[in-house]
């Protein structure tokens, strides 16, 4: 198709401009990562003065950064994987099945991923409080008690996500493996989730992703020892010197992963994303 | 469905009282299939979400926050205190709001303006588009943390990129400005925003172009249309379904935001950028009042509700009508 001059200038320049306003962040980040500390106390640099990798040493020792990996790790993966399990059985009920009560049930998962999440966390704080007091049952502060307050919000997504990729499965697949003499659990699991496996690692990465970036459950809900990544990392800001290039290597760490892993899933969360909206 | 099911299933080898079991059977299994989503939902927000209306009514101060059952009742004693603008914490209240709605308005028209600009520009093949999409998403898929502290450390006063680049090699102001107290923190609030959720509308929007047929474009072509026609006449309106999700997930998003301005002011917000989420934590975490503070969240959620549901009214009804 013919494309006039000026579009093909505006798109460069515009083009330009917007790479510029995405990447200088992400410039920034990646270059004071590689600085001495020195280079991060004075006026801002382009370049290190020199390049160095003791950053990416460091920040092990200055705060327990390894151990709030682990528990970014745990809590992630416990909550991603969770959510996924229940939301296939629910997801495939909804979206094979018509009964009573189904419209109900989609409708408050749907509403309940609309709602903030300040209006769970302080009931769940004052259940956790009590049922401690009561039962002796510590969820408050535990790993436990955070992977369950996480799945506030990979659930619904979850239940609503994997809705959509069933409804994509042609049913005749599972009524070919019914008539075959299956179960409906037989068909779910030998026919429907083989299909939906692209569907499903999508939904359990995304889940991941947001847990491992949640900060207003993990900042109310961990002590010391359970203390996930999202919020452990402020603790840099609070030693005496602020060892920016350290928090920009620790930064860069916990990113890189995550990246990487949305980059690769880009089209299925593309379509999953705007499954609901382009139908 | 469940009908083709049933009427295929005497033709397949399954004896005729199998069928009838399977028919009863079928019809709690999805019931049970549903009760682990069930309970959890019942769980984490169905009850939680009744014992923070029933928290609103009593006075849940720390005194009470470990035994719940001796907490007094309030009768409207919270929500009294929440609203009343004459006081300071109602004062306060209102001007979060007020606060988080301008931040909203403009993140949302910004991030919308800039997805739509960026998906119109890449709409096109030319040689290096799929490295521009990528590059382009990256701040989406960067986890918020990492991203904000980054936005922090480009903010300091002495040490940031921003005043570095303002001050020393544009020389636009003389002394180094703060960006993360006073009237500034709400700029550079927008500014970190946007640059995170602007391009999720771009996401959306590419994808949205990719499933409109390109004859409708060489339709448009042949009957004059130039690229501004061709943007006004085929895509905004064929864009309509997609817009319509993109702008209400933009807002849910942006109003209850909590993780952008927790991270990039610690435990001190500027007044200026008190937005709800953090307005309604700070209140509630600071003085161990969670009854006042179940209140505004009560009174949140009522908001939210009204506006999504007015916005899915009118919007369900200019489809309807056009």
């Amino acid at each position: 198709m013919h494309e006039p001059n000026w579009f093909r200038w505006t798109r460069r320049v515009g083009l330009f401009v917007l790479l510029v306003f995405t990447l200088v962040p992400i410039y920034v980040m990646v270059s004071s990562a590689v600085k001495p500390l020195q280079d991060v106390q004075g006026v801002f640099t382009w370049w290190p003065s020199h390049f160095t990798l003791a950053p990416f040493n460091d920040m092990w020792t200055t705060i327990p950064l390894g151990r709030y990996f682990v528990n970014s790790l745990v809590v992630a993966s416990a909550s991603s994987l969770a959510s996924v399990l229940i939301a296939l059985l629910a997801a495939y009920s909804i979206s094979r099945y018509r009964f009573r009560g189904r419209q109900t049930f989609s409708v408050v998962v749907l509403s309940t991923q609309m709602f903030p999440g300040i209006l769970f966390l302080l009931p769940l704080f004052v259940m956790f409080v009590n049922i401690s007091n009561v039962t002796g049952i510590n969820l408050y502060g535990s790993r436990l008690g955070l992977i369950l307050t996480f799945l506030t919000f990979t659930l619904p997504f979850a239940i609503w996500m994997l809705i959509g990729y069933i409804d994509s499965i042609p049913r005749e697949l599972d009524e070919a493996a019914l008539i075959d003499g299956n179960g409906p659990l037989g068909a779910l699991f030998r026919v429907v989730v083989p299909a939906a496996i692209p569907g499903i690692v999508a939904v359990g990465i995304y889940a991941f992703m947001t847990a491992w970036g949640e900060v207003l459950f993990a900042s109310i809900m961990t002590d010391d020892t359970t203390r996930t990544l999202a919020v452990g990392l402020r603790g840099y800001a609070t030693q005496n010197n602020v060892y920016w290039n350290q928090i920009m290597a620790a930064s860069l760490t916990v990113s890189v992963p995550i990246v990487i892993g949305f980059l690769l899933l880009q089209k299925f969360m593309v379509a999953g994303l705007t499954a609901g909206s382009v139908k | 469905m469940v009908g083709a099911v049933q009427a295929k299933a005497p033709h397949g080898r399954l004896p005729v009282n199998s069928v009838q079991r399977r028919k009863r059977r079928r019809q709690w299994l999805p019931y049970v299939l549903l009760i682990p989503a069930i309970v959890m939902e019942l769980l984490i927000h169905i009850i939680p979400m009744l014992i923070g209306v029933v928290m609103s009514f009593f006075k849940m101060t720390q005194l009470y926050l470990g035994n719940w059952q001796q907490a007094p009742f309030a009768h409207l004693d919270n929500y009294r205190l929440a609203m009343d603008f004459n006081q300071p914490a109602g004062k306060a209240l209102l001007h979060s709001f007020a606060v988080t709605i301008a931040f909203t308005v403009i993140v949302l028209a910004i991030s919308w303006s800039l997805g739509l600009v960026a998906a119109v520009l890449t709409q096109r093949l030319f040689r290096g588009r799929g490295v521009v999409r990528t590059l382009l998403l990256i701040p989406f898929a960067l986890p918020i943390f990492a991203s904000v502290i980054t936005w922090n450390f480009m903010a300091q006063r002495d040490t940031g990129v921003i005043n570095h680049v303002l001050v020393n090699q544009l020389h636009l102001t003389a002394g180094n400005p703060f960006w993360l107290i006073g009237g500034n923190s709400f700029v550079t609030l927008t500014l970190v925003v946007v640059w995170r959720t602007w391009p999720f509308a771009f996401l959306m929007m590419s994808a949205g172009m990719q499933s409109i047929p390109a004859d409708v474009y060489e339709a448009a072509v042949l009957d004059g249309a130039g690229i501004v026609t061709q943007l006004r006449r085929v895509t905004l309106p064929l864009l309509a379904p997609v817009n319509r999700v993109l702008v209400l997930v933009l807002f849910l998003w942006t109003f209850n935001d909590f993780t952008t301005p927790y991270t990039l002011f610690g435990d001190t917000t500027p007044v200026q950028a008190d937005l709800i989420s953090i307005h309604i934590y700070q209140n509630s975490f600071g003085t161990w009042n969670f009854g006042t503070g179940s209140a505004m969240s009560v009174l949140l959620l009522l908001f939210l509700m009204v506006v999504t549901g007015l916005y899915l009214f009118f919007v369900n009804r200019r489809t309807d009508s056009a």
